[in-house]
């Protein structure tokens, strides 16, 4: 059995998706604003990391650099709303790019389980 | 907190400092330009020590291999011992040829080196004064068409290094160059692609060697230009682009005034408002943004948002050293 990372397409996946995704979040006024920034390059960088991580591929992330690099945007607000807003990105993303469904689950499955390093809980 | 070691000084960089910044806080006279990892300009080498791996990212491999780095990028973990750059490793003379009044503000110079370089149109070279000063220019000639180096200079108010180039640097006499530098390039691999051409002033300069190299590629897909200047004279190659959009099909040009405000401010509003309102669904699209940095950046946001993928958006933000004055 291969790994979910594999099972979704492996590193063209994450480039497939990361444009689409990031290009949603950036274009909701609700939860842009945490996402401004001067170098564009480096933030849609940092979203692949994450979109790496989130299907399962190799990533050097731990529950202690999620907190860290999120302290400074919950102390800006960032709530479970806005952490909801970004996983329905990720969902409609893959959705876009017809990945099976119970991947797509997998894939939420990871997503939701930072949610208190993300939010610092 | 890590000691740098610049020649024979030693000095105390403060956490989350950069060797560039520990170097400026301490008044010594480091070479340095954009501060944001752009221009290369303050490449130093490390003799000793660790060299962070962000630090020499954006660096040529065999750069790296001789422990070149960035300063301005390089937030040292450990002690450090650095040194200016070897000039014959990375400098070669070139001597002007040429010298033209483009516009009341651009001077167009023609350089040749003694050997030939190897770059792309749209790429950027780094001039170095003898005193030391260093500046970002970029490439408008073609590589495989023209037998110079052409470069747009346009005067900054304040400007070290501009206004001399424009009053005081003659045909014949020379100065050291390096580079090239930069991924703003034509490297369309389907001939077919639209491309979207924006820049503010001497922006123009890498747009003009992309659209040649371009042609020269045989470009069949939509070409359009959008050049933002101050005022009509400051269009500095409005009849050449005019006639070039007549003999070429696909080739459109667009001029914007942006008039009294300074064109960074208008450009951001006006210019964006008027490359994006004309073409609205950019999804496929290759684009090349050049020139006043808030322009660069709003307008890479817009494009983006309008379909165009990161990796076909490339920019050049002029990034000047006034503008980090502390």
């Amino acid at each position: 059995m291969s790994s979910l990372f594999d099972q979704i397409g492996g590193e063209a996946a994450v480039n497939a998706a990361v444009d689409i995704f990031y290009r949603k979040v950036l274009a909701d006024d609700s939860i842009n604003h945490f996402f401004e920034t001067t170098d564009m390059a480096a933030q849609h960088a940092k979203q692949k990391s994450f979109l790496t991580m989130a299907f399962g591929g190799p990533n050097n992330y731990s529950g202690d650099d999620m907190r860290t690099a999120h302290a400074p945007l919950v102390a800006k607000g960032l709530n479970e709303d806005h952490f909801n807003a970004v996983a329905g990105h990720l969902q409609s993303t893959l959705q876009e790019l017809k990945v099976a469904d119970e991947l797509i689950a997998e894939v939420m499955n990871i997503a939701g389980s930072t949610k208190d390093d993300v939010l610092n809980r | 907190m890590p000691t740098i070691y610049f020649n024979d000084q030693a000095v105390e960089c403060a956490e989350n400092e950069s060797v560039l910044d520990a170097l400026i806080r301490h008044k010594i006279d480091a070479p340095y330009s954009c501060q944001a990892g752009i221009c290369q300009t303050c490449m130093l080498r490390c003799s000793e020590g660790e060299i962070p791996a962000e630090a020499q990212s954006e660096l040529k491999p065999n750069l790296r291999t001789l422990g070149y780095f960035l300063s301005c990028q390089c937030k040292p973990q450990s002690d450090m011992h650095v040194e200016l750059p070897d000039s014959k490793q990375l400098y070669v003379s070139a001597r002007l040829l040429e010298k033209t009044a483009l516009s009341p503000t651009v001077t167009r110079l023609r350089l040749q080196t003694a050997t030939p370089m190897y770059y792309h149109a749209g790429q950027f070279i780094n001039l170095k004064r003898e005193d030391g000063v260093i500046r970002s220019y970029s490439l408008a000639s073609l590589p495989s068409e023209d037998s110079f180096l052409e470069l747009h200079v346009k005067r900054m108010p304040g400007g070290d290094l501009s206004n001399w180039l424009a009053d005081h640097f003659e045909v014949n006499d020379n100065i050291d160059i390096e580079g090239p530098v930069g991924d703003c390039f034509y490297s369309c691999e389907n001939t077919e692609q639209p491309i979207l051409l924006v820049g503010s002033s001497t922006g123009l300069a890498p747009l003009i060697g992309v659209v040649r190299d371009a042609l020269h590629k045989q470009h069949t897909g939509p070409i359009k230009i959008y050049h933002g200047a101050f005022n009509q004279q400051e269009l500095y190659l409005h009849q050449q682009l005019n006639e070039l959009a007549a003999q070429v099909p696909n080739i459109e040009y667009h001029s914007i005034i942006t008039g009294e405000m300074p064109e960074e401010i208008v450009l951001k509003g006006k210019g964006c408002d008027q490359a994006l309102s004309d073409n609205s669904d950019l999804k496929g699209w290759k684009v090349y943004l050049c020139g006043a940095p808030a322009m660069v950046k709003s307008l890479q946001q817009r494009v983006y948002l309008a379909g165009v993928a990161m990796q076909d958006i490339h920019t050049d933000p002029f990034e000047t050293r006034d503008m980090h004055k502390v």
